[in-house]
């Protein structure tokens, strides 16, 4: 019989495989990622679980967040069945988490009045709600009906005096302590050598010290004001506890929600995920400071990397001599490629950091030394060194895009008398863009995703200010900054309360991608422009 | 090769009296031309006088070394490695390899018609004016007139001036191939050389160019390589055949067509070969 079989036919199905498996796995880790990020933003219900052990009675109340077997010592045979639960209330049980034996479980309720108390401190509170204490009035019991709606004013009057202290501190009061700052620099130059100057100068500073006396008297007493208030909770299984409204964020009735409430509430921990700035080493709050800084540093890294690696790549194919010497060029430029990223970092660190760095400092800011401006880590620092490991991707990109400008483009353009550089800048260039865009789109996914050059040269766990701000000279490049990447290390290795951690590091993870891929479909959309608009299809 | 041919002694060349051949130096010149590219050599001593403002065609088969001399009159072979040459080239009794000369203002003087058009991406406006931007001319009415004019001498201003702000990219082949020679033209040079101008274009489209090019002897000197034998006929007034890097034999297109004194001109003309 004759095979009916077209010769080659497996490796059709073979390479479909091939793609398969890839993009299976691509599926997969982004649902791990996903599936696990969104669960720290959906509200659970908390739920009251009477536990009897060795015949005495105990209460835990709390969210459930899984359900497990434990590890057994016997080969084959599975552990007893554990609920794990997030029970809040660390600053009474020392721990946020708890475990326990599905077996040991006598009852199970959900009360309808269980309150889940966001706060600044120690995480959340979880308990049943006692009493609103507001200063000047008589105490307002949970049962009362103006309980509520007192609660929820009470909590926009706190946040609002939370946002003017803030206002007062990083404003006003800074204000007055960088002039401080620069005065005493100032005098440190002058001293000893002109003694009107130092005079004026040393009353300039006690006139502000003044002002900032006053102003943080103004501060202490918006902050007496925060502790006025109280709210009284009553932990489920256990006493009566006052917390301060000036540390509640916010409330939530957990197992009131309905389902477009628990969306509502969805979205606004989404939000305040986004835009709020870390709290509690970390594991509370949002991650806005490092979204910031991985968008901006990825961006100076863009600024540095692009031109630098289009003119090499320009020399390379359209002016060197083609020959040995260039071909050895090229692939120590392919090489560099492969170099581990954290030679680049303690590269970075050592030239960057330490020569040039350094070298600005005694030159410019002899006043401030041995406090260090640029010769310590920085925005600047890290970009430089991840366009530094991130070149060679651009120049390759450049240099096939360049090679790809067709020929009759450029005779065309030298016979009419075009010089090179004119027929570079006018005719190779512009085809060359969308080439060009896509090794930017490489070098930039390459370069925000890194995290270990990055600890060598600026990233810190918590930076104080963002990298651009209001104040003057707006864009400090000096210094150090929060990084997606970093922030997915600490959170997961570094933290005090892994589990707490935990569900936040796939949420970061989510959005450092999500933050490379927006990044890269500015460049794509970009790059679809110009190939319209230099659409080569005559040539 | 044999060929059965009738005409087996070449019968001398009738001197005509108003063109005289291969004797007064013409307005390009070529002595004692070779060239090779790297150990390849692809002219062998070639010497011709080109005069000013006629119509000269180069025909020859594939590989004969026709587009080879053409590009060397405005030296776009510089652009590739490992290419020598002995022998010179003048353009109105100059060498063209002047070391004091910028090959650029050469490629001003002497202007390029490729076989394939290439336009840039560019509107039709800026297309024309190309190489009078990059020639540091920025003055809009002048720039203005050069559009016209260029337009206007390759035939296309009625089709092209309500669309100049629109891509080149949207003109059809022929009309393409003339604003490539609008382009050539605006910087107003004085020989426009053409490689295989027509190959890609249909016979209206080559038509037009073929009018168009006796228009522009005119005002310039043309040198044209083509395949097409009837365009040489058509269109020059000189023709010179080439085969394997050498100069076979120049003279007037009359003379080369109806008594060439080789017999493998004649062979090549007569199709038996080639």
């Amino acid at each position: 019989m004759q095979s009916t079989r077209v010769v080659g036919e497996p490796m059709v199905w073979l390479s479909a495989m091939g793609l398969g498996i890839g993009l299976l796995m691509v599926a997969a880790l982004l649902w791990v990622i996903i599936a696990n990020g969104v669960q720290v933003f959906w509200p659970k219900r908390i739920e009251v679980f009477t536990l009897t052990i060795d015949g005495k009675e105990q209460v835990i109340a709390g969210e459930l967040v899984k359900q497990q077997h434990k590890a057994s010592s016997v080969q084959g045979k599975q552990g007893a069945e554990e609920y794990q639960i997030f029970t809040g209330n660390k600053d009474i049980y020392g721990q946020g988490f708890r475990y326990i034996d599905v077996s040991a479980i006598t009852k199970r309720t959900m009360p309808s009045d269980a309150l889940l108390v966001e706060r600044l401190e120690y995480g959340n509170a979880i308990g049943a709600p006692v009493r609103l204490v507001i200063k000047g009035e008589a105490p307002i019991s949970a049962t009362d009906p103006l309980f509520r709606s007192r609660l929820g004013e009470a909590i926009t009057e706190v946040s609002d005096r939370r946002d003017a202290i803030l206002a007062l501190e990083k404003g006003q009061i800074g204000a007055i302590n960088r002039e401080i700052a620069s005065l005493e620099y100032h005098l440190k130059a002058v001293a000893g050598k002109d003694a009107a100057d130092e005079q004026a100068t040393k009353q300039r500073i006690a006139d502000l010290q003044k002002s900032y006396d006053v102003l943080n008297a103004k501060a202490k007493e918006l902050r007496a004001v925060q502790d006025d208030d109280q709210v009284v909770i009553r932990p489920y299984g256990g006493e009566e506890r006052t917390v301060s409204m000036g540390t509640v964020v916010s409330t939530t009735w957990s197992n009131e929600l309905s389902l477009f409430g628990q969306i509502g509430a969805f979205v606004h921990h989404l939000w305040s995920f986004l835009v709020e700035r870390p709290r509690e080493a970390n594991t509370e709050g949002g991650i806005f400071p490092a979204i910031f800084g991985t968008f901006v540093m990825t961006i100076l890294m863009s600024m540095a990397v692009t031109p630098f690696g289009v003119v090499t790549a320009i020399y390379l194919r359209e002016y060197a001599r083609q020959g040995p010497f260039v071909r050895a060029v090229r692939i120590a430029v392919n090489n560099l490629a492969g170099v581990p990223s954290i030679v680049f970092g303690v590269f970075g660190l050592g030239f960057f950091v330490y020569i040039v760095g350094g070298s600005i400092d005694s030159l410019f800011f002899s006043d401030k030394l041995p406090t260090p401006t640029f010769g310590t880590g920085g925005i600047l620092w890290a970009a430089l060194t991840l366009a530094l490991m991130t070149v060679p991707v651009v120049i390759v990109a450049t240099e096939e895009s360049i090679a790809a400008v067709p020929r009759g483009a450029k005779e065309g353009s030298l016979a009419l008398g075009a010089s090179k550089w004119q027929t570079i800048q006018r005719v190779v260039l512009p085809a060359a863009i969308p080439g060009i865009l896509t090794g930017l789109i490489l070098a930039m996914a390459r370069g925000a995703g890194e995290v270990a050059p990055l600890m060598l040269v600026g990233v810190v766990k918590l930076a104080p200010s963002l990298p651009i701000d209001g104040i003057y000279p707006f864009f400090h490049l000096d210094q150090k900054f929060m990084h997606l990447g970093f922030h997915i290390f600490d959170l997961g290795f570094q933290s005090p309360d892994s589990e707490a951690a935990k569900p936040m590091v796939f949420a970061t993870t989510f959005f450092l991608i999500a933050l490379v891929m927006a990044l890269n479909l500015g460049a794509i959309i970009l790059r679809e422009r110009i190939r319209r608009r230099y659409a080569t299809a005559a040539f | 090769m044999t060929t059965p041919s009738n005409t087996t002694a070449p019968t001398p060349l009738a001197p005509n009296p108003t063109k005289p051949v291969d004797s007064a130096p013409g307005y390009l010149s070529v002595r004692k031309y070779n060239f090779w590219y790297g150990t390849n050599q692809t002219l062998f001593d070639v010497s011709l006088e080109i005069p000013e403002k006629q119509v000269t065609a180069f025909i020859g088969p594939s590989g004969c070394g026709k587009s080879t001399l053409l590009r060397n009159f405005n030296r776009m072979n510089d652009l590739v490695d490992g290419i020598r040459h002995t022998g010179d080239i003048t353009m109105a009794g100059h060498t063209i390899y002047d070391p004091l000369i910028e090959v650029t203002s050469l490629r001003k003087r002497v202007g390029m018609v490729f076989q394939k058009s290439n336009p840039f991406p560019k509107s039709i406006y800026e297309n024309v004016i190309y190489g009078l931007r990059v020639g540091g001319q920025n003055s809009k009415a002048d720039l203005d007139i050069a559009v016209e004019k260029g337009l206007r001498a390759a035939a296309l201003w009625d089709e092209a001036k309500d669309r100049l702000n629109q891509s080149a990219l949207s003109l059809s082949g022929g009309q393409m191939q003339r604003l490539c020679i609008a382009r050539a033209i605006a910087v107003e040079p004085e020989v426009i050389l053409m490689d295989e101008p027509c190959s890609a274009l249909d016979p209206i489209a080559t038509g037009k160019i073929e009018e168009l090019i006796l228009e522009l002897k005119k005002q310039f000197t043309v040198v044209i390589v083509t395949h097409n034998m009837q365009q040489a006929g058509r269109c020059s007034d000189r023709t010179a055949f080439f085969y394997l890097g050498k100069l076979i034999e120049y003279d007037t297109t009359v003379t080369i067509f109806t008594n060439p004194r080789q017999k493998q001109t004649e062979d090549y003309i007569t199709g038996r070969f080639g």
